[in-house]
């Protein structure tokens, strides 16, 4: 069996996880079947929810000192689930919580991690993980070493959510974990917003990303502008949120966010590799740049080779057309 | 209060990797390195917690000998003393085996905080230092934008997805993954580098061979996948056929 380990918070599933159900399912490649486990506390709905999904079965691993995201709890819970199932893998969204429990998952079950995995294939009947090395400028084909279950985490926006195909109603079964609280160290406090206009990009259909080709602050309003006449959210590359024109949460990239929506506008955006593998993943991808030798372009599927000072009003007229 | 921060060699941001002849590496010979970028962040909030609290600063890097000239440079920027677990093999190895060595050579330190970056700019794992508290017996948090010490305690600010924070706690000892940007870097003064002559490099052979988790069977440069359609005319010509197209044809509108 695959197992997919689901990541929700306060009972709402990150779309992530099903990227990582489509991994999984490609990966077992029906020899094998595909289980998810969600765990937390209260997470019955996330649970229905992932029973709608072509798989086995649906471990509901529900405790309290679950209840908020800890490392030490999380290791725990996920090495119970997964010493009771012996899957062959563990697939895991590349999120931030799981960069921070599932290395040491992988320590304390002593076997092989893999991360930011791209894609997924077989060489000689051996499953064989692609993934981004030196900074995205080549991708490595990597194999697991020493025994199963090997674990693997999934760059977010690198497998389509809507890959993951749908079932006629997977069972879910309860699970209660042995997790002792005398071991649990860390104690964490409730999440919390530094701005109150924050936003997750992660989970905006549309998106409008400027970058340094914006040349000045106050152009930024041309570019909401736009965002609004897309019914997107605005972003920016690195050096747009260095340089404090618009706040970090809304930066994309490697030290960033990462995105897939469906509809991505670069707007004066060169495409650097920290860039890209950012939002590489969205479904249609806008290219605007008055440099016809921007890598952006090789990503894009759609181009314009222009002055965005152009570009940009005569777009928004046209959509503001309806 | 007695500070470890490891830190990696990488290639440059600027450096253009080709293929070794079996095309399972890069050619090594040809690369020049820098400090891995989180680490330099790393041992940037290490150099300020010894400012505040008193104590030590030890620099820890895992590879061959080259690894020493990140290790002087950390020694010029103010670090105390170096720790180099020393072994060909880990040049180009995995997290895993990193922080297997790591742990060995540090162990006898009783180090009460442990700090390197969330990850590397090389083989970008982002594994090494939560598998290194495991081994150490450590609790740990990662992506870490703040680092407050109290009463035996750490509290830290971690860095979550889509604009939020948290504050965790935990006992001292304590390892902790510190995100780029969390504070200004400093820069080695001539006075530094020469005072980072005289400071002390303990170097540590593994006892065990370096073993990596998961092997590389071949390096290949991104393919381009994509046909971009270029579309041409006035800005409000082509302005009109983009949104024509991303309705009709994309049906993302």
């Amino acid at each position: 069996m695959i197992l997919v380990i689901a990541e929700q918070r306060d009972g709402r599933l990150n779309r992530a996880t099903w990227e990582a159900i489509a991994a999984a399912q490609q990966l077992a490649d029906g020899d094998e079947p595909v289980g998810v486990a969600v765990l937390g506390s209260g997470i019955d709905a996330a649970a229905a929810e992932l029973a709608a999904a072509d798989v086995s079965s649906v471990w509901a691993v529900n405790h309290v000192l679950l209840a908020s995201y800890t490392p030490d709890a999380f290791v725990a819970a996920a090495a119970d689930v997964i010493t009771a199932l012996s899957p062959s893998h563990v697939c895991l969204p590349h999120s931030y919580q799981t960069r921070d429990f599932a290395p040491v998952l992988a320590a304390r079950l002593d076997r092989a991690l893999i991360t930011d995995v791209i894609g997924v294939g077989r060489r000689d009947g051996a499953p064989v993980f692609t993934r981004p090395m030196f900074q995205g400028k080549l991708v490595a084909e990597v194999v697991a070493e020493g025994a199963a279950p090997h674990l693997v985490s999934c760059q977010i926006g690198a497998f389509r959510a809507d890959a993951a195909r749908r079932g006629s109603g997977a069972p879910v079964i309860a699970h209660v974990p042995v997790i002792d609280s005398a071991a649990l160290r860390q104690r964490a406090e409730a999440p919390f917003q530094e701005t109150k206009a924050a936003v997750d990009l992660s989970q905006a259909e549309r998106i409008v990303a400027v970058g340094r080709g914006i040349k000045a602050q106050e152009h930024l309003t041309m570019a909401q502008a736009l965002a609004d006449a897309f019914g997107a959210e605005l972003a920016a590359s690195r050096p747009i949120c260095d340089n404090g024109w618009l706040p970090m949460e809304r930066q994309i990239g490697s030290s960033g966010q990462t995105v897939a929506p469906k509809l991505y506008v670069a707007v004066g955006i060169s495409g650097a590799i920290q860039h890209l593998v950012g939002m590489k993943g969205a479904r249609t991808i806008v290219a605007i740049n008055k440099d016809a030798e921007a890598p952006m372009f090789e990503v894009a599927d759609y181009g314009i080779v222009g002055d965005l000072f152009e570009v940009g009003p005569a777009l928004i007229a046209e959509l503001r057309k309806g | 209060m007695k500070i470890a921060v490891c830190i990696k060699q990488v290639p440059t941001r600027e450096w253009q990797p080709r293929l070794s002849d079996d095309r399972t590496w890069v050619r090594d010979t040809e690369i020049s390195y820098e400090m891995n970028e989180p680490d330099a962040y790393a041992l940037e909030e290490a150099l300020r917690l010894k400012e505040k609290h008193g104590g030590e600063v030890v620099v820890v890097s895992a590879g061959p000998s080259r690894v020493q000239q990140v290790i002087r440079e950390a020694l010029a920027r103010g670090a105390d003393r170096a720790i180099h677990a020393q072994d060909d093999a880990l040049g180009r190895a995995d997290a895993w085996a990193a922080a297997a060595a790591v742990a060995e050579a540090v162990r006898p330190e009783q180090f009460d905080v442990v700090l390197t970056g969330l990850q590397s700019d090389d083989q970008g794992h982002a594994q090494f230092g939560p598998v290194l508290a495991e081994r150490l017996g450590m609790p740990h948090s990662t992506i870490i934008m703040e680092v407050l010490v109290a009463d035996g305690h750490l509290r830290v600010k971690r860095e979550l997805e889509g604009g939020w924070f948290q504050y965790l706690s935990m006992p001292l000892p304590a390892l902790l993954t510190i995100q780029s940007g969390i504070n200004q870097l400093r820069y080695a003064t001539l006075k530094g580098i020469m005072a980072a002559k005289k400071k002390d490099i303990r170097v540590v052979t593994p006892d065990a061979p370096v073993t990596s988790r998961q092997r590389v069977l071949s390096l290949s440069v991104p393919q381009k996948s994509k046909q971009t359609a270029m579309i041409t005319g006035s800005p409000a010509d082509a302005a009109k056929e983009l949104v024509r197209r991303l309705r009709e044809e994309a049906r993302v509108l």
